[in-house]
Order: C-alpha cells, then sequence, then structure tokens
C-alpha cells in the first residue's frame, strides 16, 4: 500500500484535474500527455532497449494525416481510422526496422534523421494532404455519442490512455519477451548464445515505439482538428528524445516527468525569451540544447530517479517465484551415446591460425576438459562450437545434426548451453532474472500476453526454474541482488544456473573455476560430477590442473591452435609434448 | 530534356557535390577519430557564409561576440582544472587561443575598417572567427563525454545543433544573405555556360581534398589522427594525446565547414539554418561511403549532388524527399552485406 501510495495520489489528481484547471491548463496537460506517450516509446526502445530514434515525430505525422485524411475526405469516424492509422506506422516502422536494425548501433538513428526528414518533406508536398497548409476541419472524436471537444473532455480520453500504456509497458518489461528486450543493451552476444533472436526483440522495441507514437498522432489530430507538417518534423521528433533523456530515459515514469519539464518550459520560454532577445524566434532550442548538454555530461540518468528517492521504497520482491508445475524437461539422450563431434575445424583471423583442424568427440555423460597456454585456441574453439564465430572449413555435428552453419540461437535451441570467459551478464537486472534469460527458449507467451500480464503461470514456472538452478549452483540466497554485485567467482557460477535453466544435454563452460576459492571448486566439482551422473556432456576450458585432472573422464590438449594430445588424465600428465608446453623443453 | 539541360543539371549536381563531398570528408575526419557523428557540421557553413556577408556589407559580424564567449567559456573551464587538478601545464596556450585569440578578432574588427579590405582578407578573417569555434566546441560538449557511447555522443551532437542553430537565427535574423563570386568571369563551352564561381568551387573543393589526403599520410600530425582513429588506447600509449587529436579533428571539421560556406554563398541564398540541409546530404554521401572510407564518401556526396539536380527539374517538390530516402536502398545494401551479431556499448 505505502509503495503504491504516490500512484495513487497522481491518477486522484489527473481524474480530478479538470475540476480546478482552466482551459489553458488543461490544454497544456493534454499536450504533456500526447508528448509522454511518445517519449514512453522512446524510454523502452532507447532507454531500455539502446536503440535510438529522431524519427519518431514522423511517426506521429502517420498515426495524425491517416485519420485527418481519412475522416475529411471520407467522412469516416475516428474510431475506424485509428486501427488503419497504427497499421500504418507498424508497417512503416516494421520496414524500416529490418532495414536498419540489423546493422550496429548508429546507422539506426542516422537512418531515423533521414527518413524523418524524408516524411516531412512527403507531408508538405502532397497535395492531397493539404501540402504546407495542412488540412483543417478534423471531426472531433464521439464516445457513445458524447463529443470529446472541450480540453476537459479530451483529458480522459489521453490520460487513461497514457496511464494504461505505461502499465502495459511496465509489464512487458518485467516478463520473457521483457528481459529479452533488457538485454538488447550491452548483452546481444549473450542473450543469442541463450537463444533469443535478438533482431527479432530490436523489431518489437521498434515497432512498439512507433505505435505509441502513432497513437499519440491520432488523438493530436482530433485535439487540434488541423493537421499541417510543423509538428512532425525533425525537431519535434529531437524534442521527444530530450524529453526522455531529461526525464530518465531508462524509466517509464521519466517519460511524464520529462514530457512535463519539456512542455513547460517550452511554453515559458516561448513567452519570454524572444522579449529578452528582443527578436521572435524559436530560440528554446538554444536553452534545451544546453540543457540537454548538461543532463548527458551531469546527470545521465535523468531527474526521475532523484525525484524517486523521496519516497524509498522496501527492495522489490515478486510473489511469483516456483509458483505452478515445474517446467517440462528435455529428454537427454542416453550415457555414452556421441553428443559433439569436430572434423578439421579451423579458423583463421586474417594470417593468425586461431585453431588448426581440431578434431574432437563428446559422447552423453563425459567430462572433457580442453587445456593448454594462454592463446592456445580454447576460447575460440568454444566460440565456434556455439556458433558465435563462423568456422574457416571444418564440420561441428550435435547430436548427429550439422549444426556449424547455424546462428548461435538456433545451436542453443538444439540443447548446447554455454558460459564465458569474461561472464556477460546484465549488472543493474536482479540475478534471478539474469538467470531465467537461460530459459527463455522453454517459455512461449509472446508481448501481447506479457503486456496484459495473461503469462503469469509460465512466468511463474520460469522464475521458478531460475531459483531452482541458484540453489542448485549454491546462490540462492543472492537471487534479489543485483546481477553486477556479485563477486567475479559468483558471476561465473551465476552463469552456469543460467546455461541450466535452458534444460541443455551439452554444457561448455569457459574457465568456471577462476576466481573461486578452495571449498567453492569442491563444490563446483561436486555439481559437475552430479550432472556427469544425469547425463549431460561437459566440455570445460581450465588452468587449475587439480580441478581438471581429478574431475575430467578425458583431457584435450591445445597449443598454438593445434590439439597436441587427447587421453586419460593420467596419460596426458606424462606426455612430454604437454610437459614441454606448460614447462618449456629440457635443453 | 535535352542535352543542354542536362549538361547544365550535370553541372549543378557536381558543384553542389562537390561541397557535399568536402562535407561528407569532415563527417568521416571527426567521426573516426572522435566517434563523434558529428550534425552540426552544417552550421560551420552557415556560420561561415554569413559572417562572409556580414564583413562584405561593412558590419561586425554576431559570430565574432559567440567566438569571445565560446571562448571565455573554455577559459573558464580551462583554468577551473588548472586550479583544481593542477594540470598547469597547458594553461598559457589555453589563454592563448581562447581568450587572446577571440580579443585580438573582436578588436581588429572593431578598429579595422572591414568594408574596404580586399576579398581574400574577407575570407581568411571568416576563416579565422569560425574555425576556432570548432575545437573550442569540442572542449565544452564532447571531451567531458569523450569514452561515452556513440549513441550518448550522436545525441550531444543533436543538441549542439539546436544550440547553434537557435544561436544563429539571434546573431543573424531571419533573412538570407547571397556574397559576390570570387571572380565574375563566364566561360561558354559550346553548349555550356561555366561561371568562373563553379570553377572555384570544384576546384577549391579537390584541392582541399587532395591536402587533406597529403595531411593524413605525409604527416607526422595526420598519422597520430588516423592511429586515434583505429585505436584510441593504443594511440594513447604511444604517447598521441586522444584530446589534442580530437581537437584537431574539430579543427579541419570547422575548417572544411566554414570554407564551404565562402564557397557556396555566392551560388546559393543562405540563412542560418540551410547549412543544416547541407550538411545533411553530406552527411548522406558519408553514409553511402559507410563512414569510414574517404574516396567512397566523396564519390557518394557527388551521387547526392546530381541526384538532387536532376530531382529538382523531374520533381522539384519532391527533391528532399527523394535525396534522403536515398539513404534507404544504402542501408539496406549495406545490411545485407553485414551478418553478425555484436555487443553495444
Amino acid at each position: 500500500m505505502r509503495a503504491k501510495l504516490p500512484l495513487i495520489v497522481f491518477v486522484l489528481l489527473i481524474a480530478l484535474c479538470p475540476l480546478f484547471l482552466g482551459e489553458f491548463h488543461l490544454t497544456l496537460l493534454n499536450y504533456i500527455g500526447l508528448s509522454a506517450m511518445v517519449a514512453l516509446g522512446l524510454v523502452v526502445l532507447t532507454g531500455v532497449g539502446g536503440l535510438t530514434s529522431f524519427g519518431q515525430a514522423a511517426f506521429v505525422g502517420l498515426g495524425s494525416y491517416t485519420t485527418a485524411y481519412l475522416t475529411t475526405a471520407f467522412d469516416v469516424s475516428p474510431w475506424a481510422t485509428l486501427p488503419l492509422g497504427l497499421l500504418l506506422t507498424g508497417v512503416v516502422a516494421l520496414g524500416l526496422g529490418l532495414i536498419t536494425l540489423r546493422l550496429s548501433g548508429h546507422y539506426l538513428p542516422m537512418g531515423t534523421i533521414a527518413w524523418g526528414l524524408a516524411l516531412y518533406y512527403l507531408f508538405g508536398n502532397l497535395d492531397f494532404l493539404g501540402g504546407h497548409t495542412g488540412l483543417p476541419g478534423i471531426p472531433p472524436m464521439s464516445l457513445f455519442g458524447w463529443r470529446l471537444s472541450t480540453s476537459g473532455q479530451i483529458h480522459y480520453l489521453i490520460w487513461p490512455l497514457l496511464l494504461a500504456a505505461m502499465a502495459a509497458t511496465q509489464n512487458l518489461l518485467n516478463s520473457r519477451e521483457g528481459r529479452a528486450i533488457r538485454a538488447l543493451k550491452g548483452g546481444s552476444l549473450m542473450a543469442e548464445s541463450m537463444g533469443v533472436n535478438t533482431g527479432r526483440s530490436k523489431i518489437i522495441v521498434f515497432v512498439l515505439a512507433a505505435l505509441l507514437a502513432g497513437l499519440s498522432g491520432w488523438i493530436y489530430a482530433h485535439m487540434q482538428r488541423f493537421v499541417n507538417p510543423t509538428p512532425f518534423g525533425l525537431h519535434i521528433g529531437i524534442e521527444y528524445l530530450f524529453m526522455a533523456v531529461v526525464g530518465g530515459i531508462g524509466h517509464v515514469w521519466g517519460a511524464v516527468v520529462g514530457a512535463g519539464v519539456i512542455t513547460v518550459l517550452k511554453q515559458w520560454l516561448q513567452d519570454w525569451l524572444p522579449k529578452i532577445l528582443g527578436q521572435s524566434g524559436n530560440f528554446e532550442i538554444i536553452v534545451f540544447g544546453i540543457m540537454m548538454v548538461m543532463v548527458l555530461q551531469h546527470a545521465r540518468s535523468g531527474i526521475w530517479p532523484s525525484l524517486r528517492r523521496w519516497w524509498p521504497l522496501p527492495p522489490r520482491h515478486r510473489g511469483l517465484d516456483a509458483v505452478g508445475q515445474p517446467l517440462p524437461q528435455r529428454p537427454l539422450p542416453p550415457p555414452g551415446s556421441p553428443l559433439l563431434s569436430l572434423r578439421g575445424v579451423t579458423k583463421t583471423f586474417g594470417g593468425l591460425v586461431a585453431c588448426k583442424d581440431i578434431d574432437l568427440e563428446l559422447r552423453a555423460g563425459e567430462i572433457l576438459a580442453l587445456i593448454g597456454p594462454n592463446g592456445a585456441g580454447k576460447s575460440t574453439l568454444f566460440n565456434l562450437i556455439s556458433g558465435v564465430l563462423p568456422l574457416t572449413s571444418g564440420r561441428v555435428d550435435f547430436l548427429g545434426e550439422r549444426i556449424d552453419l547455424l546462428e548461435a540461437r538456433e545451436i542453443a535451441g538444439r540443447g548446447l548451453s554455454r558460459t564465458f570467459q569474461h561472464a556477460h551478464l546484465l549488472p543493474s537486472m536482479s540475478v534471478l532474472e539474469n538467470v531465467a534469460i537461460g530459459a527463455h527458449l522453454r517459455g512461449r507467451k509472446g508481448v501481447l500476453a506479457a503486456s496484459l500480464h495473461l503469462e503469469r503461470r509460465e512466468e511463474g514456472q520460469l522464475l521458478g526454474e531460475a531459483r531452482r538452478q541458484l540453489e542448485r549452483v549454491g546462490l540462492g540466497a543472492l537471487a534479489d541482488l543485483d546481477a553486477g554485485s556479485l563477486a567475479l567467482g559468483q558471476q561465473r557460477i551465476m552463469e552456469i544456473a543460467r546455461s541450466l535453466c535452458a534444460a541443455p544435454c551439452l554444457l561448455l563452460l569457459d574457465e568456471p573455476a577462476a576466481g573461486l576459492r578452495h571449498m567453492e571448486k569442491q563444490s563446483l566439482a561436486e555439481l559437475l560430477k552430479g550432472l556427469r551422473t544425469e547425463g549431460l556432456g561437459i566440455l570445460l576450458v581450465e588452468h587449475d590442473m587439480d580441478f581438471v585432472m581429478n574431475l575430467a573422464d578425458r583431457i584435450l590438449v591445445m597449443e598454438f591452435g593445434e590439439k597436441i594430445a587427447e587421453g586419460l588424465p593420467e596419460v596426458i600428465q606424462n606426455d612430454p609434448r604437454v610437459l614441454e608446453a606448460y614447462l618449456g623443453g629440457v635443453e | 530534356m535535352d542535352l543542354q539541360i542536362a549538361l547544365l543539371l550535370s553541372q549543378d549536381g557536381i558543384v553542389n557535390g562537390a561541397v557535399y563531398a568536402l562535407l561528407a570528408l569532415a563527417l568521416v575526419l571527426v567521426f573516426t577519430v572522435t566517434r563523434v557523428i558529428f550534425i552540426p557540421q552544417g552550421e560551420f557553413v552557415a556560420y561561415g557564409a554569413l559572417t562572409m556577408a556580414s564583413l562584405q556589407a561593412g558590419k561586425a559580424p554576431g559570430t565574432i561576440w559567440l567566438l569571445l564567449a565560446m571562448g571565455c567559456l573554455v577559459t573558464l573551464v580551462d583554468l577551473f582544472f588548472a586550479l583544481r587538478w593542477g594540470e598547469r601545464r597547458h594553461i598559457l596556450r589555453s589563454l592563448l587561443w581562447n581568450l587572446f585569440l577571440p580579443l585580438g578578432i573582436v578588436a581588429l574588427v572593431h578598429f579595422v575598417p572591414v568594408a574596404i579590405m580586399p576579398m581574400p582578407m574577407h575570407i581568411l578573417l571568416t576563416l579565422a572567427i569560425v574555425v576556432p569555434m570548432g575545437p573550442m566546441l569540442y572542449r565544452l560538449a564532447f571531451l567531458p563525454l569523450a569514452e561515452s557511447s556513440v549513441l550518448v555522443l550522436l545525441v550531444v551532437a543533436v543538441a549542439v545543433h539546436f544550440v547553434l542553430v537557435g544561436l544563429g537565427l539571434f546573431l543573424f535574423g531571419p533573412e538570407g544573405s547571397r556574397t559576390p563570386a570570387f571572380t565574375d568571369a563566364v566561360f561558354n563551352l559550346g553548349l555550356l555556360y561555366l561561371t568562373s564561381q563553379s570553377l572555384w568551387v570544384m576546384i577549391c573543393s579537390l584541392g582541399l581534398i587532395l591536402a587533406l589526403e597529403r595531411f593524413f599520410h605525409g604527416n607526422i600530425y595526420g598519422k597520430a589522427l588516423r592511429a586515434t582513429a583505429m585505436n584510441r588506447t593504443g594511440a594513447r600509449l604511444l604517447g598521441i594525446a586522444p584530446t589534442s587529436a580530437g581537437k584537431l579533428a574539430f579543427a579541419l571539421a570547422s575548417l572544411i565547414g566554414a570554407f564551404s560556406g565562402v564557397l557556396v554563398a555566392p551560388i546559393t541564398t543562405i540563412y542560418y539554418d540551410t547549412g543544416f540541409l547541407i550538411g545533411l546530404k553530406g552527411f548522406v554521401g558519408a553514409i553511402v561511403g559507410g563512414m569510414v572510407n574517404y574516396p567512397l564518401a566523396a564519390a557518394g556526396a557527388i551521387i547526392v549532388g546530381l541526384l538532387e539536380s536532376f530531382a529538382s527539374f523531374w520533381a522539384s517538390a519532391f527533391k528532399e524527399v527523394i535525396v534522403f530516402t536515398l539513404i534507404i536502398p544504402v542501408l539496406l545494401w549495406r545490411s545485407l552485406r553485414s551478418h553478425h551479431t555484436e555487443d553495444q556499448e
């Protein structure tokens, strides 16, 4: 209750303000609501997903012009144009997303600047859209025969829609799809290795942000009753981004705060600056620009986090863990059956041969250790097997199927799961949520179900599985901490829990014991032995010889990208080439 | 369309394309050295052109006050760091560039009758006023964030663009300006009339491109810039200061921008916000070149110029739409050639 109090007060204020605010302030509040809707999309896109768009105003324009044209030219009901406008916005966003999102970081924002301008000029030059003078005479909306024409009436359309959109966004971010979206910023490689289709997640957030902009545009057209190209230009698109950044780009409420601050400030500056400077013009952009640079230099997380500090909340607890049935397990192949086979695997980087002609066999219920001096090509081999890097030549078979041409996520879907030499985790997410990313492919429910929280049963199962695996590796007590606060050794163990969440039949562990204390190493060894008994195959890179010799069934030794020995631990310990590689030759 | 019109349009396209090419080079240069996608590049074009116009009209251009204000800010910031962290080594140099130089320029414009100066002096003075703003901008807006992601730097660049456009309106007002051509000769080559200003544009931009090429390959500073572009940390370990490299890159960018402004001002009327579109067209050219390759970026910019010129003949209302939509097939082509997942910062 205490946690919800500010929200309740806010909603009550919003609900009651038409009773005590005048027309001018209500209109301002409506503009804030409409801008916040667009900024909300940018929060998800930029703050959470790490992608940026300067062209959101063009999407607002698509929504606006669709309804403006259809309602004025063909007398269509505004309610019928809403799905059409959203469809058009969504299709355009999908197309642009498919083109630009696969490219590295900065192409998307550069692309958005270009098509933001292109759409703006298009609106201004199409005769049926009224050119630069615009389209007047758009009918007001009506709801059950009740016309929404005054600001006070439209207020009751905008704000409930905005609050609903915020709740849906919040729900989405706390779900399986949401974790995939949150992994886009700094965790794409890991997410792909856990089976997440990051390209799809990017498209989802991009289209989502565009749809929120389109919705805002639809209301705008019927509130203003007139559209022209000006409010859909690139500069307005940039202002939307400023709103999100100033308010707090990582937070849903940052969109509302930012929209409020910038809209009110703009109003105020437009009144005062021309008087101070003695000229007329859009001088507020000078202030906005300077403000933006200051915010990015000195307070990157925006206003919202500092506001939140006034109302401290108890640590989050999700009452969802371990609800319902455990997830179905993947049937493991019988112990002793072939799991993984490498034939002549070779990888070159320019002239450097990182792996040369590696052959390897691994059976279910077996632990194979890969050892060798630093730079021998062990981690490269891991990346080749798990599909992170393409092979130069050779082939890899997993469960009797050729996998070296597949994407990392497709390989993960076939039951191969891995950890990384340098832990790849999302520091601001809880340990539990990080681990639950491993179970991504074991859930089915999509974005819509997540936004409406209709997937709570499955979500409970996924988080329950994550908690079970955390307890199994001995980190159960740390589940609710931020993953970034774990010690390095614990981060590696957390990665093991994450890969176990995928219910794999083959585990690739890259130096799991590094950074662990003696007792922790022993319990790790016990855990891995237990997994072996269950029938998992484990391929392990490790430098701790005691750990390897006591655990591994067989050992493969690499040096300078080549396999120099393979066999039982006792044999390897006495192999002259291995001794030479590790201890230097005897002259 | 007959041959004469086609030739005329091509000439127009190549002349504009030459300017876009210069700007594309500056964008690539700044991006590779500092990872900043320098959206405000075009504002230097407008500042250059409008400063030149003010000088020729015998007025003191507003930009001298902006230069002085920015210089004072940089001086304050540098002094603050010098006092707080004892970084005193460069303080004299900083004072010279950021305080005394702007003061000197303000004094020069006020005490020397600028109206009677010959045109080359106007050009030099324009460059002296506008070019130092580049490194100052880097010091104030970008250096404190030098280690941030490309995305953050891009948002800062966009914010700086806002500030400069707003200031441009304040300093020069909403009216546009056009300056007299460098020389008035017109050459008649059969079907083609060639104004000497077009020639100036092509010659100067080709000359600048070649000079840049020489600078990058035949000079230790150029090599240092290229090294910083390839690997900041590595360059630092070898004794190259990324800060100086950044300032140098921004100085070159503002030089190219301001000079382009001086070049095009006799051809088209320049308003306080014209630079943005010119800069963005250079930017489309740079994207065609993938933001790293100079010859490709220059070629891309020429294509943009030609496209624009022919588009203005066939569908003049949709000229901008066509130019900015060009980026989409280009991005598509680039996306079809890249196949990997990478972690973004």
